[in-house]
């Protein structure tokens, strides 16, 4: 369990700023104090602060407002434990882990919209299944920016895994290719890396839509899993990105990157009230080991601890 | 449910001036909601708190309590405000003599840092000069690639040093390369860094430090939730900046990151991003903005897109027909189809005023446009010429030819009349009077009628007509 005291020091050190701040600033705030209207609206812009978002805040404040009615808490102090089981609680083990293919390649397609960290989470991701031992197959499908296919070259070349890119324009060409190869290469994942895109843009969210198809029609029951990479600066956009992203591909959780600077990343919380969509994976930094499966636990401790 | 926030503020706004008089309760409520809707789009909690407190002081300072339309005054105090926390703007930059002038550009990772490189360079070639970019983002595989494509497509040299890993060094390096290659601009791309990262913004300290940059723009994506204040704010000590660039403007992110950044740094925002193109960079006009966000539209930057994909005759010649009540169905379909290159039609009437709101109600499917054409094109030329003759059988003739119900073409005949007869009452009405008349057809849910009335607000705000309408109204 290295790599758990890992994520927890790199998490802590990037929240390190904001958590002196928060907590700092919270345990002043709740130490000895009652549970009342003031306290509340300190506690529920704290939330809105982490980008939890209105709705959420106000959810989790009606929440705590009812544990203290109910006398489950009596002081302010108690707030914070409650507040983090409470947000823990979004999290259940179950849609966190990633389904893999019965046989032949697990189809993982990463999408989402522009710098948010898509090329570089797909180089996370191939760095991490390669070191659990699985044969990793990249699919360079972001033909549109200008250096894109270059880029993931250079981290398939680093990481030293296969990469499958086309010479021309159309994406839906390269993970047909990326497919075949895939299976006669007989790797046990396919990463998908696709253009990004903003999911007002309906066509290239059409172009995705149909990225997806090939792939279901190329290996049956693919892609097994479909990740939304979101960045945890952005704010309550994400819910937009996210509810269009499910709708065009079915996303089946978000790959939460940038988590290593002085955002929260708070909006998965609220994505998850939206959308229903877990979280899955968390980068941490800029290297491809700065990966991380999502951990509830140590996501509600960096917050508050 | 997710309202955007400029439907929000109609809401707001819609409620408050259905009431008459109101009281200060009535007013501090209001905020309540403005509050809400300014977090939903993302300024910063403390930015919020700040601007309601300063709103609300105004407003019930002023006449809002006594004044027979507070919903109006309301507005316009919260829209000053919000314009005065946005601006002022300067969008422009300052050359310096002897050249070159140095730009550096700065943000986090992912903004689109190398993406606004590209787009001013060619908002600079575009003026006549005649910029480099310079590749100093040595950390992100590919990135000194990804900027040399992109200066190839607008058309001027990139400055790389193969091999190096000094970014502090190319960038002194690209000065002197500049001066004698005769370029007056001289773009630096920095690798993108988090705020808290002490080694990469001590590196791009020391970048600043060797070449003197003459501006240095700060990139923000304008998706950025809260913490655009703590990065804005950090790089805003390091660098010392000059401007913010904004960009995925073109997203529906509402874009409270502006007036976070703003408020903390206060530095103009001095450009913002618009789009995958590279010439999609605008300047960044704080009162349209602030317009956009109280549901007032965005008229003017409409306008401008539409004058730069309609032909100016074309238009011409329609303005005069509409003025005159001579504006066919033939018209009507011709304009359609020019609207459709102005982008989705959701688009459109989000920024036309009081439009935002009544979006839902509309239910605007991408079919609606094809019908319509299918409905006009089922007609006789005559018949375009003058919908008047269309009786019963005509009626389901062209429905049937249309693959649409009857009613669907007496749907569309009606509303064109409406709009045609308002298009020749609008001609001779001051603004104040359209936008109330925008306002009421689309309360009116008039599906048929809003191209029509696209168009014409493509008429009535050229640059010289809004010079001389804000000069009678100083007259007055």
């Amino acid at each position: 369990m290295a790599f758990l005291k890992k994520t927890i020091e790199k998490l802590s050190a990037g929240l390190s700023r904001t958590r002196q701040m928060f907590i700092g600033s919270l345990k002043s705030l709740l130490s000895g104090r009652k549970l009342d209207e003031k306290l509340l609206d300190d506690l529920e812009e704290m939330l809105i602060q982490a980008d939890m978002g209105v709705a959420s805040a106000m959810k989790i404040r009606g929440d705590l407002q009812q544990a203290f009615t109910d006398k489950r808490i009596e002081a302010g102090d108690q707030a914070i434990d409650f507040l983090k089981e409470e947000i823990k609680r979004y999290w259940p083990e179950s849609d966190r882990s990633v389904h893999f293919a019965s046989a032949g390649p697990t189809v993982i397609l990463v999408a989402g919209i522009n710098g948010c960290g898509k090329t570089t989470s797909v180089a996370k991701l191939a760095w991490r299944f390669k070191t659990e031992g699985k044969k990793v197959c990249l699919a360079a499908a972001d033909t549109f920016r200008a250096a894109a296919v270059q880029q993931l070259t250079i981290w398939a070349e680093r990481i030293g895994v296969d990469i499958i890119s086309g010479s021309g324009s159309d994406p839906g060409a390269v993970v047909f290719d990326a497919c075949d190869a895939a299976v006669a290469r007989k790797a046990d994942i396919l990463l998908v890396d696709t253009a990004g895109r903003l999911h007002t843009q309906d066509n290239l969210m059409r172009e995705l839509t149909k990225i997806r198809d090939v792939v279901s029609r190329k290996i049956p029951g693919a892609p097994h899993e479909v990740l939304l990479v979101l960045d945890a600066t952005t704010g309550q956009n994400a819910i937009n990105q996210a509810r269009v992203f499910s709708e065009a591909i079915d996303v089946t959780g978000i790959f939460l990157a940038k988590l290593d600077g002085t955002a929260k990343g708070g909006i998965v919380v609220a994505i998850r009230n939206e959308v229903d969509l877990p979280v899955k994976f968390i980068g941490i930094g800029e290297t491809y080991e700065d990966v991380e499966p999502f951990d509830p636990e140590q996501f509600v401790e960096a917050l508050f601890a | 449910m997710f309202e955007s926030l400029t439907e929000k503020f109609s809401d707001v706004f819609r409620k408050m001036s259905g009431r008459g008089r109101i009281t200060e309760q009535n007013v501090r409520d209001s905020m309540r909601d403005v509050r809400t809707a300014l977090l939903e789009a993302d300024v910063n909690f403390k930015v919020v708190t700040q601007f309601c407190e300063d709103v609300t002081q105004k407003a019930v300072g002023a006449e809002v309590i006594k004044s027979l339309h507070p919903g109006q005054l309301m507005v316009k105090i919260v829209q000053d405000e919000l314009t005065a926390l946005m601006g002022p703007v300067d969008s422009r930059i300052y050359y310096v003599s002897p050249p070159p002038t140095i730009i550096l550009m700065a943000g986090l990772q992912g903004a689109g840092k190398t993406t606004t490189c590209g787009k001013l360079a060619k908002l600079l070639v575009k003026q006549g000069k005649h910029p480099v970019v310079v590749a100093c983002d040595l950390q992100r595989p590919a990135a000194v690639e990804q900027l040399a494509i992109v200066a190839e497509q607008v058309g001027i040299p990139s400055f790389r040093v193969e091999g190096s890993g000094n970014p502090v060094s190319v960038a002194r390096k690209s000065i002197a390369w500049a001066g004698k290659n005769e370029r007056d601009v001289v773009i630096i791309d920095t690798a993108g860094r988090l705020h808290i990262d002490e080694e990469m913004m001590r590196q791009v300290q020391d970048i600043s430090s060797s070449v003197n940059p003459h501006q240095i723009y700060l990139v923000v994506d304008a998706m950025t939730g809260q913490d655009a204040v703590n990065s804005a704010r950090e790089f805003n000590e390091r660098l010392e900046l000059d401007g913010v660039i904004l960009t995925k403007f073109d997203s529906d992110a509402r874009g409270g990151a502006a007036l976070s950044v703003k408020a903390v740094t206060g530095k103009p925002i001095k450009f913002i991003g618009v789009g995958e193109k590279l010439s999609d960079l605008e300047e960044f006009h704080p009162d349209r903005m602030a317009g956009r966000i109280l549901g007032m539209g965005d008229i003017v930057s409409l306008v401008e897109k539409a004058q730069g994909e309609f032909d100016a005759e074309q238009a011409a010649a329609m303005q005069e027909k509409m003025a005159k009540g001579k504006f066919t169905l033939t018209d009507f379909l011709g304009q359609m189809k020019q609207m459709q290159k102005l982008g989705s039609m959701k688009q459109i009437l989000k920024m036309i005023p009081g439009m935002g709101g009544q979006l839902d109600a509309m239910q605007m499917d991408g079919d609606e446009m094809r019908h319509m054409e299918a409905i006009i094109l089922s007609m006789t030329p005559s018949e375009r010429e003058d919908p008047g003759v269309i009786e019963a059988s005509r009626r389901r003739r062209i429905a049937k030819g249309a693959g649409q119900e009857s009613q669907d073409v007496s749907g569309l005949i009606k509303s064109f009349t409406q709009a045609a007869g308002m298009m020749k009452q609008m001609a001779g009405m001051g603004t104040r009077d359209r936008m109330k008349m925008a306002q009421n057809m689309g309360q009116m849910g008039m599906a048929g009628g809003f191209p029509g009335k696209v168009k014409q607000r493509s008429k009535r705000l050229t640059a010289k007509q809004r010079a001389n309408r804000k000069k009678k109204k100083r007259r007055r």
